[in-house]
């Protein structure tokens, strides 16, 4: 029986390889971990992703793929043990909206509210509430959005319950308040989640760096 | 509500295009709404709260939103006939790459191209030339994107060809000189009649539609 390939090309820094990681690791996949250069990116990685040049290549024996929610799809179709997606068409369905409400609205409104130009920061702050707010109702006091255990949305919403802290402490403004008590709850079982632990970068590295690029003249020194 | 399928939708939304021609596909009946956007009904507002938009489909009460969610919910619950999603696990994953780069790409460059003019527009018109010609490239010399049926991706970018006629005369250009092989594509397509029937005349959407909001916004 020849070995499975099982390969990932990611960068320390980025939730999205961290997704996939998290993804392989609740399956028990084995993969091979390739840090990527963002300013020198490997000929292997240009090779397999000419067209986006994108950091997050997967690749599964022969097969080459990208952006973080097709992969994690392709995951759970091609390792079927402990499932991150219901068989349920709804369901699916309710996972996918919530993903791409978490990728396309609360992403973009987080990262204005955090480090946007001054002047639009208000307005950014109360749009990126309102869709806490929203993913607040929806989280319904349960621990996961997946129900009972991590699903895909919980694993796309890795930004939110990780690295929206580490970038508050960057440029020291929070917006993951207590006005936010299940989303403050899923945040703290994730990461302090022995599986979820694992996949996470060094918390002060990142802040580090999010400092130097994000901070503010007001950082402590 | 009577009907086990409802869809909430706009006559000329490319998102409810694509939801149309995947029901039609499946041989489901449902009970088509149009929706007046500046003037929600209570029941789109209840269904989407969200986002407030077009498409939704209810089954059996129950609502699913954003036209490519709703394709794959069409698909994986009446998955007895027309497969729109092939059963390969790399194949679906391709097949959901590129139906998101048509998400992301072609609405948003063929509205910047028919709401702008001047440098604005050639950028778009551009940006749009080279999604096509990477889309062309993709289909090769397959006759749908599915291969030898239509499929999820075909589904994602058919409804836009309601479009090509309002993004040509908006830019000044012709859809076969940039991209044959789509153009030649698409008619394939519309020998179908889930398609056909699904998808709304390319001149009402220019002349009803698009050149009156261009002289609104001051553009003509």
């Amino acid at each position: 029986m020849s070995k499975e390939e099982v390969k990932l090309h990611g960068f320390w820094r980025s939730p999205y390889s961290r997704r996939v990681e998290l993804a392989l690791k609740i399956k028990g996949v084995e993969y091979e971990y390739i840090e990527e250069d963002l300013i020198n990116k490997s000929p292997e990685l240009l090779k397999y992703n000419p067209i986006h040049k994108k950091v997050l290549v997967f690749i599964h024996n022969e097969n080459v793929i990208i952006e973080s929610q097709v992969i994690l799809e392709y995951i759970d179709e091609t390792w079927k043990q402990n499932p991150i997606m219901s068989q349920d068409p709804y369901e699916r369905a309710m996972a996918r909206f919530w993903a791409n409400f978490v990728d396309q609205k609360c992403l973009p409104s987080l990262r204005k509210a955090l480090w946007g130009p001054e002047t639009e920061q208000e307005k950014a702050t109360e749009e990126a509430k309102e869709n806490l707010k929203i993913l607040e109702k929806e989280l319904q006091g349960n621990n996961t959005f997946g129900g009972e255990r991590i699903g895909f949305v919980d694993i796309v919403a890795n930004v939110i319950a990780y690295w929206v802290s580490v970038y508050e402490e960057a440029v020291e403004k929070k917006i993951l308040t207590e006005e936010f008590p299940a989303l403050c709850n899923w945040r703290n079982e994730y990461v302090n989640n022995s599986i979820i632990k694992e996949t996470l970068p060094p918390r002060e590295k990142s802040i580090a760096h999010a400092r130097a690029k994000y901070g503010t003249s007001k950082a402590s020194s | 509500m009577t009907k086990e399928v409802v869809l909430l939708d706009l006559w000329l939304s490319p998102f409810g295009m694509r939801v149309r021609v995947a029901l039609a596909e499946k041989g489901v009946e449902y009970e088509y709404r149009e929706e007046d956007l500046g003037n929600k009904s209570q029941l789109l507002l209840q269904m989407n709260p969200v986002h407030k938009k077009i498409p939704v489909l209810i089954h059996n009460g129950k609502p699913i939103c954003e036209s490519l969610v709703i394709v794959q919910y069409i698909d994986e619950t009446w998955k007895d006939k027309a497969p729109l999603l092939p059963s390969d696990p790399y194949q679906r994953a391709e097949a959901r790459f590129w139906a998101d780069y048509i998400d992301k790409q072609i609405y948003s460059c063929g509205r910047m191209l028919w709401t702008t003019k001047g440098e604005e527009q050639d950028a778009a018109k551009k940006e749009l030339k080279e999604c096509f010609k990477l889309l062309e490239e993709h289909l090769g010399d397959r006759t749908y994107f599915g291969g030898d049926n239509l499929g999820f991706v075909d589904v994602a970018l058919i409804s836009f060809y309601s479009w090509f006629y309002a993004y040509e005369t908006c830019g000044n250009f012709k859809m076969e000189e940039w991209c044959p092989k789509i153009v030649s594509w698409a008619k394939t397509c519309m020998q179908r009649e889930s398609v056909s029937k699904s998808l709304v005349d390319p001149l009402k959407v220019c002349h009803d539609f698009v050149l009156p909001r261009r002289k609104t916004l001051g553009l003509d």
